[in-house]
């Protein structure tokens, strides 16, 4: 459960970070990459190497969506509908790998944020994300 | 059988003698029991952890975090054999502190975070997934003797 403060802290974040969303969203996919070896599977049509125009647009893609749910946290189902369709009928990626980058997004904004990634802003950051995944999975099945 | 390459020990010796324990214990440790706040099932005789402010600078959780921290160094200096290194120790959180091993995970991703934090750019994809390999391993040794 997100608190309404954990809402503007979170919605504050993604603001100031879409600015360095390639940077952000291409570290974390390399995170995950170099550490669950298994989620590259899904990327096989993609050149995935460090700082490959590929690696860099999808890690912006995915970090503008993640900006975009956080501005209103209570309507994620209707801003993530397309995206919803987009995973369960097309992309089928496992859900059990939202979890997995997740975890590497958290480690991405440490590093970039260093002490201003608190226990609370990881918190609520957590929280965020685990409930942006669970909504990017409601149309599986 | 674990097997590390000369490389993957150079970074977790690296990591380890580059941190201080004294700071990144207490850090570890309280930013699990407010990010998970759950985990504070354990910690009933530890006093105020009321909110994050009261547990960040709960004196008895620093402590607790630096011991934890120095239990770690066990499976740094036997890196072939933690799990061996950590049989008592695995008997002693199933047996006398009846922690549910899921809680291992927590704090090791706990810590992964704390010490991205610390090393910030230094902290590569690389030298990323050696650290998660090697806690996944003091992970799985705590739990190991859980019956």
């Amino acid at each position: 459960m997100l608190s309404k403060k954990e809402k503007k802290l979170i919605a504050e974040i993604w603001d100031r970070l879409k600015h360095v969303a390639e940077h952000i969203g291409s570290d974390a996919l390399l995170r995950m990459f170099a550490s669950y070896p298994g989620t590259k599977t899904y990327f096989s049509h993609l050149d995935i190497s460090p700082g490959s125009e590929h690696l860099l647009s999808h890690g912006k893609k995915i970090v503008l969506a993640i900006a975009e749910g956080s501005k209103d946290i209570s309507q994620l189902t209707v801003t993530l509908a397309p995206l919803q369709t987009l995973h369960a009928y097309q992309l089928r990626i496992d859900p059990t790998n939202f979890k997995l980058f997740s975890h590497c997004m958290l480690v991405s904004l440490a590093v970039y944020m260093g002490e201003d990634f608190d226990p609370v802003a990881h918190a609520a950051m957590d929280k965020y994300l685990s409930a942006f995944a669970a909504v990017l999975a409601e149309k599986y099945r | 059988m674990v097997e590390w390459t000369e490389q993957e020990r150079d970074i977790i010796n690296s990591i380890f003698s580059s941190l201080d324990y004294e700071d990144i214990g207490p850090k570890a440790l309280s930013r699990c029991l407010i990010v998970y706040p759950w985990t504070q099932r354990y910690f009933g005789g530890f006093g105020n952890l009321y909110n994050a402010n009261a547990i960040k600078s709960n004196p008895m959780i620093a402590a607790h975090g630096i011991r934890v921290l120095h239990g770690l160094d066990r499976a740094v200096k036997n890196m072939d054999n933690i799990k061996a290194t950590y049989a008592e120790l695995s008997v002693l959180h199933s047996e006398k502190l009846h922690v549910d091993p899921d809680n291992f995970k927590l704090l090791a991703d706990c810590l992964t975070i704390v010490i991205a934090a610390k090393l910030g750019s230094a902290f590569t994809p690389e030298v990323q997934a050696t650290f998660q390999k090697f806690v996944a391993v003091v992970v799985s040794a705590l739990g190991s003797q859980y019956h």
